[in-house]
């Protein structure tokens, strides 16, 4: 009693379960929670993030860490919230990323809600990213340690109050030291590998999910160049993203890429290589981590995707949670509906949704 | 992280006289009931002792003490094992259950319906949970073979008339079985009052071991063994004898029934004491199950809006181990199908809390769970 109470997501992967370890360690009241999240279960496709055996292994590892678990359902607003959004964005003509929606609706939103029912005072996450308090009292969002493992992309949306009541012990170490603190811990899933896919697919390719709980997915349209021409047909928007050059189905005398879509006339737009780079976006529902935003435009690094390297370029905001983010040279694969996400070394500023670009 | 144990319904701990009577059999006497050398001999002359122990407790005959694994397998035997006889003996093929059963009465039932073709039906429950014997008359019909009805539902707690209702079996010559296992951990069951054809307890109710239980059949109730092999069990239930438990569920009946009044006595003053409390002290919630025939040591409430399991959870981050109806170690979050059953609606059914005291549940204990309760239930509806 009197030390802080915690409440750790857990899903039985090395991860949150060393975040666990090390806040018991440093004498927090730890407790675990695992949310159970929504998948085709008709489909016997479980939800990789909480599988019945994932929901069983972040029990034993609570048991084993001796703090207690509690499973909560979340399976509905899982899919009223993420997997809804994910489905309308692709209908929309854009990628969503559907990380960002959990993370924002179901972990710093239902969850943390519950963890405050429990009488937390934080809630933890195995996230590789740091938190720091700065002179001003405001909680600055910082890249991991680790610059293969940096998770901060997908948390730019917590609000100071999320982040005041937030704990990532991960952020200061590589992911090679999580695995040898998990052996030392002797978890489990210390060797477990990492995963990529979307939790809610099972392991299944996103169209063959669209396809069975979206039909209208499947939508043919034409496939059109910078100039207009018809070069082929496409089976529905929903199955390119920008970039993508295989599986396009035309055969012009150059190597084309998907440059766009244009949803009003349901066309796929594609140009040569050199028509790929964009130099500027548009991004929507910006977010700036110390809750304001600055007065004035200034030089960051910009994060396109998860996986982008950072890209320097002058971020200008504007009225309505907006923003427009240049860069000094076009840049490829700038895609609606991910997030773009600013950052001045290692400090995370924000970000937003990207919207729309200009060349 | 629970200190406080409420959860009773669930089950409880092995008490020390228990855990001394079987000490022996895990030692010096090893052998099996079966063997015909000394070893066996001794090993089979306790197990009779615990036999004949068993039926003095319940006053029936010592063959009519089918040792099972558990309450669930006791219901199972009985089912799935009158059920195939009366399917062997060409006779009719209808089945009664309630509507509160537990499920393995439940689920072996729908399992006889789906893959044996027996025809099932389901007796509804009124607004207490509780089963009315007209209920079970009028559905009655020339091809029922059995009745299922449980003696007290753990969610609930409420007790059904049993004698009654059996007494309107014989009438009419169709076995009723009852799942005794909640309320043989309170009441000294006597199978003449009762009246039953057979009957399910389990051990660890009573402050007996886990994996064993008993199932009482009445001489003469034709039963087919659902576990085959040996000729253990006059033939009912195939397996060597767990002797260590078998002895420790003889001593802990023995004692549920010496100890019964002065048990019910400090268990019924608590749970009257949480239930007025709750009631009192908590905004849109209300006693589930009926407010006096119900289990001695079992409070069950619903509160409006509110999510059981996490109810469960806070409370036992708050050092007391409480269940709820929909309780389910994997967040099932499927409201109590019994509640259901009994008229209330998804808001209500889904927020279910069981508070079930102990035979060594101290005052003190209950008190500060009801000072802790409202807050914890007021914090969860600000917060969600």
């Amino acid at each position: 009693m009197g030390s802080p109470r915690v409440v750790v997501g857990m899903s039985g992967g090395v991860d949150s379960s060393v975040t666990a370890a090390l806040l018991k360690e440093q004498g927090y009241q730890v407790i675990g929670m695992t949310l159970r999240l929504w998948s085709e279960e008709h489909l016997g496709l479980d939800n990789r993030c909480c599988t019945t055996d994932a929901v069983g292994d972040a029990r034993s590892i609570a048991g084993q860490l001796q703090i207690p678990h509690y499973t909560v359902d979340a399976k509905q607003i899982f899919h009223e919230t993420v997997v809804s959004a994910f489905i309308e964005g692709y209908q929309k003509g854009i990628t969503p990323n559907p990380c960002l929606t959990c993370n924002r609706h179901i972990r710093w939103g239902f969850m943390y809600q519950r963890a405050r029912a429990l009488g937390a005072d934080y809630m933890a996450t195995g996230h590789y990213a740091r938190l720091r308090e700065n002179r001003n009292g405001k909680v600055q969002l910082l890249k991991g340690v680790d610059p293969d493992k940096d998770q901060s992309y997908v948390l730019y949306m917590l609000s100071q109050d999320d982040l005041r009541h937030t704990l990532l012990p991960l952020g200061d170490y590589t992911k090679y030291e999580v695995r040898k603190m998990a052996e030392e811990f002797q978890l489990p899933a210390a060797h477990r590998p990492d995963s990529q896919d979307l939790c809610f697919l099972g392991g299944d390719d996103y169209r063959d999910f669209l396809l069975r709980n979206q039909p209208t997915v499947h939508h043919p349209g034409p496939i059109l160049d910078t100039e207009g021409e018809k070069l082929g047909e496409h089976q529905g928007l929903a199955f390119f993203t920008i970039g993508q050059r295989k599986g396009l189905g035309i055969s012009p005398p150059r190597p084309h890429y998907v440059l766009g879509k244009d949803p009003e006339r349901n066309a796929l737009l594609v140009g040569t290589r050199d028509e790929l780079g964009q130099s500027s976006l548009q991004a929507r529902d910006v977010h700036w981590v110390s809750g304001s935003a600055p007065e004035a435009p200034l030089k960051a690094e910009i994060k396109i995707r998860y996986t982008a390297p950072a890209r320097e370029g002058v971020v200008t905001p504007q009225p309505d949670q907006k923003a427009k983010v240049q860069f000094p040279e076009p840049l490829r694969d700038i895609t609606p509906g991910q997030a773009a996400v600013f950052y001045q070394g290692e400090i995370c500023l924000g970000g937003g949704i990207i919207q729309g670009t200009s060349p | 992280m629970s200190d406080v144990y409420l959860d009773h319904a669930a089950t409880t701990p092995v008490d020390e006289k228990v855990l001394k009577a079987m000490q022996p059999y895990f030692g010096d006497i090893f052998g099996n009931p079966s063997s015909v050398h000394t070893f066996g001999q001794r090993a089979d002359a306790a197990l009779q002792k615990a036999r004949r122990s068993m039926a003095g407790t319940f006053g029936c005959q010592p063959k009519e003490v089918i040792f099972t694994s558990c309450g669930s397998e006791s219901d199972n035997l009985a089912l799935r094992g009158a059920a195939l006889a009366a399917r062997d003996q060409g006779k009719g093929n209808h089945i009664l259950i309630s509507g509160v059963e537990h499920h393995a009465v439940t689920h072996t039932a729908q399992q006889l319906e789906r893959l044996f073709g027996f025809d099932l039906e389901c007796i509804p429950v009124d607004r207490y949970g509780g089963v009315n014997p007209d209920s079970v008359a009028e559905r009655i019909r020339p091809d029922t073979i059995l009745v299922s009805i449980i003696h007290a539902n753990n969610e609930i707690g409420t007790l059904n008339p049993i004698s009654e209702i059996s007494t309107l079996c014989r009438e009419r010559d169709v076995l009723i079985h009852t799942d005794a296992v909640q309320g043989a951990a309170h009441f000294p069951l006597k199978m003449d009052d009762l009246k039953v054809d057979m009957l399910s307890i389990g051990a660890h109710k009573f402050y007996g071991p886990k994996g064993v239980g008993a199932l009482y059949v009445r001489e003469g109730t034709p039963l087919i063994p659902v576990q085959t092999g040996g000729s253990q069990e006059f033939g009912k239930r195939a397996a060597t004898e767990n002797l260590p438990l078998i002895v420790g569920m003889a001593k802990a009946l023995q004692m549920v029934h010496e100890e019964a009044d002065q048990r019910l006595k400090n268990t019924q003053k608590l749970r009257d004491r949480v239930i007025s409390n709750v009631l009192g002290a908590i905004p849109d919630s209300t006693l589930t199950g009926h407010p006096e025939r119900r289990l001695p040591n079992h409070a069950s409430f619903a509160f409006q809006g509110l999510d059981g399991n996490l109810l469960v959870s806070a409370l036992d981050v708050e050092g007391f181990a409480c269940s709820s109806g929909s309780a389910c170690k994997t967040g099932n979050p499927e409201p109590s199908s019994v509640l259901l059953s009994m008229g209330f609606d998804r808001g209500w059914a889904k927020g279910s809390l069981r508070v079930t005291v102990g035979k060594d549940t101290h005052q003190k204990d209950v008190d500060v769970f009801l000072d802790v309760l409202p807050v914890v239930v007021k914090r969860l509806r600000e917060l969600t």
